[in-house]
């Protein structure tokens, strides 16, 4: 049961935010452009970074919807998603996406668990100075968006088909747009 | 020295603000809102949170300048703000404030180490559920703003008195405009 009240049957993040509009606001533009934006790391990369780090904050609202957001910017690939999240460091994705990985997972641990040798192997592969620092702050935000939904012990479905869907829509629509709609159209139940 | 290229003696979180003013806006926004919109909690009283979650990830920056915010909400009342950092079970504040801290603790840990018990505690103290979801989302914003100042290993100045001014500034005018007077990124 959630720590506050929230409405019946909206999952995850999306109770609070329909309880607390003010700063919803910012939060669906600050994930807009950050997973969104015109950017040199492509959407799918971008939340395969916030799916990583939900993953190792144990977040299941927001690996799974997030998972599902990626898959669906792959054509579907959820099978990826998995692969990401098991070890993917062996996952069938580039080697400069590897090392943005490890930096976001350093960041999950804490900003100063990032190494200057972190930094110089993403470089290495490519990785330019808004690719790390774009890394870092999705890497952040979660840390933010899996504390928020969990320290409020929001509902959380955990069939990921329930989370398709809303996947979908937020690979195709984004952010401001899904949060902006009533809660419950939000998510198939 | 930081992890990216950032404009030179600009210290903390706003180093990346100059270098990316587009998410700089909503996490100002955030700010603005959380921290200084209506609410029953006061200013004080929430960047306090903002502080002891700060000090607990260890962020230098975030809790000195936030520290400073909440001392100039109190009249200047630094004091508090050292004896809050240092045990807030024990310092002078209220024990609504006590219980709304002992959460934001255990959110800064991970959301998932709130439990049931720690909410009644600020409940039975007099906390309704905005005064709640509020000391969560404090705590959890300050989880991201730690990580990204120093997930970049921004520069932290050592004068107190610059913290000091900074934190006069942001009390009287806010965080919407606190980065208007930065260079502007011309790009890669």
């Amino acid at each position: 049961m959630a720590h506050i009240n929230l409405p019946d049957g909206v999952p995850g993040i999306l109770g609070p935010m329909s309880i607390s509009p003010e700063t919803s606001k910012p939060l669906l533009e600050l994930a807009e452009v950050l997973l969104r934006g015109p950017n040199t790391l492509t959407s799918a990369e971008r939340e395969m970074i916030a799916t990583y780090v939900s993953s190792q904050n144990d977040c299941c609202f927001c690996q799974l919807s997030h998972g599902a957001s990626a898959a669906e910017h792959l054509g579907g690939n959820y099978k990826l998603i998995d692969q990401l999240k098991e070890n993917f460091q062996t996952a069938p994705v580039s080697d400069k996406l590897k090392a943005l990985l490890t930096i976001a997972g350093k960041v999950q641990k804490g900003g100063k668990h990032v190494t200057a040798e972190d930094v110089e192997r993403a470089r290495k592969l490519g990785a330019t100075d808004k690719e790390l620092h774009d890394t870092v702050l999705i890497a952040a935000a979660f840390c933010m968006f899996n504390r928020y939904v969990d320290g409020l012990a929001t509902w959380q479905p955990e069939d990921p088909a329930a989370y398709r869907e809303m996947g979908k829509r937020l690979a195709t629509q984004g952010y401001v747009a899904v949060g902006s709609q009533r809660p419950a159209a939000a998510i198939a139940k | 020295m930081p992890h990216i290229r950032l404009p030179e003696g600009i210290p903390g979180i706003l180093g990346p603000m100059a270098f990316s003013p587009a998410t700089a806006k909503p996490i100002n926004e955030l700010a603005e809102v959380l921290l200084r919109g209506p609410n029953s909690l006061s200013r004080g009283e929430r960047e306090m949170i903002a502080t002891h979650v700060s000090s607990e990830n260890d962020c230098y920056f975030c809790q000195t300048v936030h520290g400073a915010v909440a001392a100039h909400h109190l009249g200047g009342n630094e004091t508090l703000i050292q004896e809050m950092k240092r045990n807030f079970e024990t310092s002078g504040i209220s024990d609504k404030m006590k219980a709304l801290l002992a959460i934001a603790g255990k959110v800064q840990k991970g959301g998932k180490h709130v439990t049931a018990q720690d909410v009644e505690r600020a409940r039975q103290k007099g906390a309704t559920d905005k005064e709640i979801h509020d000391a969560v989302l404090i705590a959890a914003m300050f989880c991201m703003c730690n990580r990204y100042v120093d997930g970049l290993a921004t520069w932290a100045p050592a004068d107190p008195e610059m913290y000091r001014q900074n934190g006069k500034r942001l009390a009287q005018e806010g965080y919407i405009h606190s980065t208007d007077h930065l260079p502007v990124n011309t790009g890669d």
